[in-house]
């Protein structure tokens, strides 16, 4: 079931440059949320910024009943949600969409982050780690100072593949170049499974990879929403099957499955 | 308490507040938030003859206070809407209106004869306003022999209330809704979304994939206000507030300017229980100001 909650924020810290992780207490959302699914929240009371932000969860602590939304700073609406101090209300709705699906046949779990899109990955590597026993995270950014979460990876037992596009940190160039180098030397394709977040470039050609070397491959993908619980038909993608909400059929899509169009 | 028990063309309904076609899917995405029994009535998202699959992405983006859709009428067509969506629908206590769309007079013809007699239907929102499709939809609602042949075919096949919903993109609003009227139409509503456009100055492209989209939300209250008290003014039949309702105090002032009943569409988006919030404030202001009906205020501007 969806909830409309007004959550306390017990904590907000800034983890990078423009990148922030907002824990809240939300008993209900977090009873039921699940990695990959995402909540709407209202950035503020006025009218611009008008429509809630989506923003994925982080990290789900069902005992405590808190969950922690972890996003980049990108226009308005964000700025906002950046600026909220502990003690301060959020009204969220969530969980909204479908969770990644663990498939434990495959004994080799590739979690691939570009960018801020590795936040919704540490949820779903914390269930990950009792299930599956090689587990690799893939960590893409720009540079040095924006490659987030490496610590909490690594506390999980997974092993990790850093790059930037400049160099500053692990391997230079793409994430998706690294992806390949891994395939080649470090998993067995018949074994693995990979589950990415991240910019539309990434997720496209992890899409090709996950065809070419036959690994399935859950992609987590954004755009743009009005209402995030599939009633306004804004945030579509296309797929094989037609246009799907990315809101209420997603946000996690199986490659394979999507029709790019831009 | 006030009375806010509203007869919209014969719809009676709990309270002036509907939910505006579009934004409320077919209302099941929305039962988790809001007891759909305590909704004025629910407007269904656009239904057309074929199946519609819709404009590529993207499909909405935020501006100043409000947002662009294009959408493009998705929808499964009338056939499988009325088998997979309305049973869910038929089943609340609150009334439900189909928003037909057509792309020529004999489609709307053959909708509103789809829906005559088809049980837990209430009443028929003719969409001659849709901006965001290539044929049909908004050029019915901008020239007023069409808009009037257009309700006067869905009114001969149907016996259900018929409300036209009306396009702000028009030189005189009141012009239409005369021609409406005239033509049987039972209510009118106003107003469907404003044309616009906005670029994203990084790319030079449109941010919309159909390049113009229509405005919705805060932005457009203004002018939905101005054109509903018009509408008001020309017309006998009850007149449908809409355009950027989000609150009470927004719903008030459409009903000063001369709605007796409104719908909420964006406003949805932000808050899933707008509709019901709304029409518990409309009760306390009357009651505040010792009004006994939302008759008592229905078009009273004072000078």
């Amino acid at each position: 079931m969806k909830h409309l909650e007004i959550a306390k924020v017990l904590e907000n810290n800034k983890i990078a440059p423009e990148h922030y992780r907002i824990t809240l207490a939300a008993p209900k959302i977090s009873r039921e949320a699940l990695p990959g699914q995402f909540i709407m929240a209202k950035c503020s009371d006025a009218t611009d910024p008008l429509l809630r932000r989506p923003v994925s969860f982080n990290r789900i602590d069902r005992e405590k009943g808190t969950i922690d939304i972890l996003f980049k700073v990108v226009g308005k609406g964000t700025r906002l949600l950046s600026e909220i101090e502990p003690g301060e209300d959020i009204d969220i709705i969530g969980p909204l969409g479908n969770g990644f699906k663990i498939d434990a046949s495959r004994q080799i779990a590739v979690l691939a982050g570009g960018g801020a899109g590795i936040a919704p990955l540490l949820a779903l590597a914390k269930e990950i780690a009792p299930k599956i026993k090689a587990r690799y995270a893939l960590i893409g950014a720009n540079n040095i100072n924006n490659v987030i979460l490496e610590d909490d990876f690594k506390e999980l037992g997974f092993e990790m593949v850093i790059s930037t596009d400049d160099g500053t940190y692990g391997k230079k160039g793409l994430l998706t170049t690294v992806m390949l180098e891994i395939i080649g030397s470090k998993i067995e394709a018949a074994n693995s499974f990979i589950y990415a977040c991240g910019p539309r470039p990434m997720i496209k050609e992890l899409e090709s990879i996950s065809t070419q070397y036959k690994i399935p491959c859950q992609l987590s993908l954004e755009e743009w929403m009005a209402c995030g619980i599939g009633a306004c038909n804004g945030c579509t993608v296309k797929t094989k099957k037609g246009y799907k909400k990315v809101c209420s059929d997603g946000p996690i899509f199986n490659a394979g499955e999507l029709l790019w169009q831009r | 308490m006030a009375e806010i028990a509203v007869n919209i063309a014969g719809i009676k309904m709990n309270n002036p507040v509907m939910v505006a076609s579009g934004t409320f899917g077919s209302g099941k995405d929305y039962e988790d938030f809001v007891r759909l029994a305590d909704i004025g009535a629910i407007i269904a998202k656009s239904v057309t003859i074929k199946p519609r699959e819709g404009n590529p992405p993207p499909r909405i983006c935020e501006t100043p206070s409000g947002m662009l859709n294009t959408i493009g009428l998705q929808n499964p067509g009338i056939d499988v809407f009325l088998k997979e969506d309305l049973p869910y629908l038929a089943k609340l206590k609150t009334p439900v209106i189909i928003n037909i769309a057509g792309e020529s007079i004999d489609e709307y013809s053959q909708l509103a004869k789809k829906l005559n007699g088809v049980p837990g239907i209430s009443g028929i929102e003719v969409n001659i306003s849709c901006p965001n499709v290539k044929q049909g939809g908004m050029q019915f609602g901008i020239d007023p022999k069409m808009a009037a042949e257009v309700i006067g075919a869905v009114k001969k096949a149907t016996k259900l209330p018929i409300i036209a919903k009306l396009s702000p993109n028009v030189t005189d609003i009141k012009l239409i809704a005369k021609a409406a009227e005239s033509a049987g139409a039972d209510a009118i509503s106003a107003i469907n979304t404003v044309l616009g456009m906005a670029i994203d100055i990084n790319s030079r492209r449109p941010r919309l994939s159909m390049a113009v989209g229509g405005l919705s939300g805060p932005a457009i209250k203004p002018i939905a206000v101005r054109m509903v008290h018009e509408i008001y003014k020309t017309v006998k039949v009850p007149v449908i507030g809409i355009g950027g309702i989000m609150n009470a105090d927004d719903a008030i002032e459409f009903i000063l300017a001369g709605a007796s009943a409104v719908q909420v569409g964006t406003g949805n988006f932000v808050n899933p229980r707008s509709a019901v919030d709304i029409a518990e404030g409309i009760s306390k202001y009357l009651t505040a100001n010792r009004f006994v009906s939302i008759k008592d205020i229905i078009g009273q501007i004072k000078a």
